[in-house]
């Protein structure tokens, strides 16, 4: 037999092989994505540095003036510098609806998720699927059904005023109490699927040993079940407030063109005669907002299962 | 006296009475949304009688028929190229000894599920257009490109929950068996990714065929999807024409929903 | 120096055919500070048509030595041989050697019946032949009815019928057996085990068994090889592994025994007086030195209690198991001692607690280890 060389460097050889193996079949998926996802998002980072252009598009001239107007305006009059308290106002708005949103999801995401999670076994797939259904149907259709419901002449409506509750139809439709409704409706599946998956997993001796050592249901509740099911709180958290702070169907249709929040008011930024390198700075704030939510994600779900 | 039921450790007070409320109102839109579908009357407020009048309508209006045939075009396409990529990605990234690069591997190919949707949305708008300057090109390239890449997720996720799943030694008895690298893919590795192939490209179809955000930001004049026509319909007067299309897409949906399930529990 | 029993075994008569060798064969996995040795240098010849066990605890090689066999890993010195010729290089998918699986590996997404196929076709024996063949190994493991069963659907033991059915179809050189009988049950092994024997009489193929299961080790084997770290430490038939350890590693891995600490005293002619704590007991000598430090080792059975002669021991306890009792005793060194009492014995009866005694051993059956 020729010598093979040691057996170290012949081992080095198999492995950078499959090293090699593995980025081609992993390539055509890294292209698609970098041409069709991730690359894109770099040329926003550009524009957002850009100057806009007097219609729309960009005037290619270096300037982080964009990302100053996020926040700042300057008065039309005098030329001095003021807080953009229009910006800030959809900003609020868009904080503090997600919040309510996510708040609203674990509330009434809990008991369900802990109501699935006590079925018998055979029974529980058949309410994950009804949780899973509202998932996977399309968010517009979601959206329009709320709409449906909450309108001047919809079902909510037409109950009060013959029930007498009411005299005349409740404006809901177009305010920001629409818009929670309906993220709220639209993003908890969102809030019950990992909250399930935490109970699931949740040893239920441990609650037996808390009513052993004369805890009583409400401290079982908050000693024993919450702190142990906190990661999937946590996730279900993110993953409700998330796409809440980035929505933008459910305020479209539901908030009408007034109640707008970032995702809406990005969009406004790229039609006709506006300005795009604000457009471009405010999704790159966006996006910056969500990916520190997700690492503090990975950061405090790494350190509850260091091992999972 | 007020508790006298036998003592049950998974039981907390109020909790069923909450998840049943609110599987209610989880359900209450969708079934009114369906309901009405089937309502006679011209306007959605005034019941007018049971009805497949609407549906008739939608069936015949060709800004829907055109819609239609355009999105099962796209998610089409995009399942079966998220679907091709996302299996050897798949392929790519499990059952291997952890590797430079992976996590960044993973990262890339699950980046569409973190960004927001607007964001990616403003991002292909920007990019597109300058191609579209550039070449002239306006055909639907542009909204197949863009599905097929959010798409790869929900396609690779799937696939590999199936990979990982699987018994390293299945292969190593396979070439025990005198089956050599090929004929092992081919008669053991492939029919058992088979179900995840199948639920993955799966759900890329539905994700592709509900996406409405990123279409709108992307597609040229007269380009709609069944989606966004939608979208553009409830901005004017709404009749019960875009109910009927609703739940078709719903029926849809649940009819691909319910074979995925039964596909991905006969796991055993 | 390699002890009498590593040798390459050789019949009395006419040297045996030799199925499957592994030549100074090593497997080491890791580089630098983190290289872990699997196997080192191991050297073993294995002839046709026996029954040959691998018996170590976990992580002494033995799997190690198995996949090197069937070419699943590839040895990092050494060679391996099949009938003579050097198989080393080869893939697992040719070399006529299959391998029945600890964990099974079926597919499940084939029936008994293709799964018990898979190897025939892949060899792309004619259809027909290969039916004729599959249905030939259902009736061998005795599973007629199942031709079309999925293999969730079987019981653990049906599974494992499967798998030897599968692994034995193509007709191997050598059938390798992964630990195949741990995941069953005490009453299922027991009946597997005589399965096993049965299906190796009948199909006369070389059976390589892996095993940390002594007692399975000692009922099936042909040959037994023990090993330890990597290495073969004594190979021989069971009678002789367990009579005859070569190493106070292979006594106490093997069945029970008793070890005392001793000298070795004054020689004369071939026996030789083993100096000991409580008192001094006669061995052969062949081989030893005076004053040189040595290990005795004692089966319990072969410790036998009475009241005049041998060392004097006081009754610290007895456990009862049913076919004997566990007498133990504490010599007057302070050294203790564990004898067997067969229950359907004449003095049956246990001796109470603190009953001094004289303890004595089975001439010839003490075994002098070397320290």
């Amino acid at each position: 037999m020729p010598p093979a060389g040691t057996p170290a460097t012949t081992e080095a050889t198999i492995e950078a092989g499959r090293i090699r193996r593995n980025w081609l079949l992993a390539a055509p998926a890294l292209a698609l994505l970098l041409i069709g996802a991730s690359g894109p998002l770099l040329i926003v980072l550009v524009y957002s540095f850009l100057e806009p252009g007097d219609y729309s598009g960009v005037i290619w001239k270096f300037t982080p003036r964009a990302w100053f107007e996020i926040f700042l305006k300057r008065d039309i009059f005098d030329g001095t510098l003021g807080v953009a308290d229009a910006h800030l106002t959809i900003f609020w708005r868009s904080v503090r609806l997600s919040l309510l949103t996510t708040l609203i999801t674990i509330l009434l995401g809990f008991p369900t998720a802990w109501f699935i999670a006590t079925r018998p076994r055979s029974q529980r797939a058949l309410w994950l699927f009804l949780i899973t259904i509202p998932f996977w149907t399309n968010l517009l259709i979601r959206t329009f059904a709320i709409m449906e419901v909450i309108r001047n002449q919809g079902v909510l409506n037409t109950v009060l005023l013959q029930a007498g509750l009411i005299a005349e139809p409740i404006q809901i439709l177009y305010t920001d109490t629409a818009v929670l409704i309906g993220m709220t409706y639209v993003y908890l599946p969102l809030m019950v699927l990992p909250l399930y998956a935490a109970i699931d997993r949740f040893d239920f001796r441990l609650a037996e040993a808390g009513y052993d050592l004369y805890a009583s249901r409400l401290q079982v509740l908050r000693r024993v079940i919450l702190p142990l099911v906190r990661p999937g709180l946590i996730a279900g958290s993110i993953l409700v407030f998330v796409p809440s702070l980035g929505a933008y169907v459910t305020p479209r249709v539901l908030g009408g063109g007034k109640n707008m929040m970032i995702g809406n008011f990005i969009e406004l930024q790229f039609g006709q005669g506006r300005n795009w390198p604000l457009g471009a700075a405010l999704s790159m704030l966006l996006l910056l907002i969500v990916m520190a939510a997700l690492l503090v994600y990975v950061r405090v779900s790494g350190r509850e299962n260091p091992h999972g | 006296m007020a508790e006298r039921r036998p003592f049950s450790v998974t039981r907390l007070p109020g909790f069923t009475a909450i998840a049943l409320v609110t599987f209610a109102l989880l359900y209450a839109p969708i079934v009114t949304l369906v309901a009405y579908s089937f309502n006679g009357s011209e306007s959605i407020a005034v019941w007018g009688g049971f009805s497949w009048r609407w549906y008739g309508i939608a069936w015949q209006n060709t800004a829907v028929q055109e819609a239609t045939v355009r999105s099962l075009v796209i998610a089409t396409a995009a399942a079966a190229i998220a679907g091709t990529v996302a299996t050897l990605a798949a392929l790519g990234t499990t059952r291997t000894d952890r590797f430079r690069g992976r996590t960044l591997i993973y990262v890339l190919v699950n980046q569409p599920l973190m960004v927001p949707e607007i964001v990616t949305a403003v991002a292909l708008l920007i990019f597109f257009s300058g191609i579209r300057l550039a070449t002239g090109y306006a055909g639907l390239g542009y909204l197949i490109l863009a599905h097929s890449a959010f798409c790869v997720p929900f396609a690779y996720l799937p696939i590999r929950a199936r990979l990982e799943g699987m018994d390293l030694s299945l292969e190593t008895a396979a070439s025990d068996l005198y089956a050599d690298r090929f004929q092992t893919f081919r008669h053991v590795t492939l029919p058992l990714m088979a179900p995840g192939i199948v639920a993955g490209v799966m759900l890329a179809f539905i994700i592709s065929l509900d996406d409405v955000v990123i279409t709108e930001f992307v597609k040229s004049a007269g380009q709609d999807t069944l989606p966004t026509y939608m979208l553009g319909q409830l901005r004017r007067a709404v009749t019960p024409e875009v109910n009927a299309i609703s739940t078709a897409l719903l029926a849809l949906t649940v009819l691909l929903l319910t074979m995925f399930f039964l596909l991905t529990r006969k796991r055993d | 120096m390699v002890p009498p029993s590593l040798q390459p075994a050789a019949g009395p008569s006419e040297t045996p055919r030799i199925a499957v060798e592994a030549r100074n064969a090593s497997k080491a996995f890791g580089q630098g500070d983190a290289l872990t040795r699997a196997l080192d240098d191991v050297s073993v010849a294995i002839r046709k048509g026996e029954f040959f066990t691998l018996l170590g605890p976990s992580g002494c090689g033995k799997t190690t030595l198995l996949r090197l066999i069937a070419g699943f890993d590839t040895p990092t010195g050494g060679s391996i041989l099949l009938n003579g010729r050097d198989i080393t290089a080869d893939p697992p998918n040719r070399r006529p050697v299959n391998t029945v699986f600890q964990s099974y590996a079926l597919f499940p997404h084939l029936t008994v019946l293709q799964n018990i196929r898979f190897g025939l076709d892949m060899l792309g024996r004619k259809r027909a032949e290969a039916d004729a063949r599959a249905a030939e190994m259902l009736a061998l493991v005795r599973l007629e009815g199942f031709a079309s069963r999925r293999t969730a659907q079987l019981s653990g033991g049906q599974q494992q019928r499967v798998a030897l059915a599968r692994a034995l179809a193509p007709e191997p050189e050598v059938l390798l057996l992964d630990e195949p009988l741990s995941a069953l049950d005490l009453k299922l092994r027991k009946e597997m085990q005589r399965e096993l024997k049965r299906l190796q009489r009948e199909t006369g193929i070389t059976f390589v068994f892996v095993t940390h299961d002594q007692e399975e080790a000692l009922t099936m084997s042909d040959r037994i090889g023990v090993m330890q770290g990597g290495r073969i430490l004594q190979i021989g038939p069971p009678r002789e592994i367990y009579n005859q350890p070569a190493n106070r590693f292979v006594a106490d891995f093997i069945g029970e025994t008793n070890f005392l600490d001793g000298e070795v005293g004054a020689i004369a002619g071939d026996t030789a007086t083993i100096e000991l704590a409580a008192g001094s007991v006669t061995v052969r000598s062949a081989g030893l030195d005076r004053g040189q430090k040595v290990t005795l080792a004692i089966r319990p059975e072969q410790v036998r209690i009475g009241e005049a002669e041998g060392l004097p021991a006081v009754v610290t306890g007895n456990v009862y198991f049913g076919t004997d009792t566990h007498c133990h005793l504490e010599l007057s060194g302070g050294a203790g001692v564990v004898a067997r009492l067969q229950s359907a014995a004449d003095d049956a009866t246990p001796l109470g607690e603190g009953t001094a005694v004289r303890v004595s051993f089975t001439p010839g059956s003490v075994q002098v280890l070397a320290d």
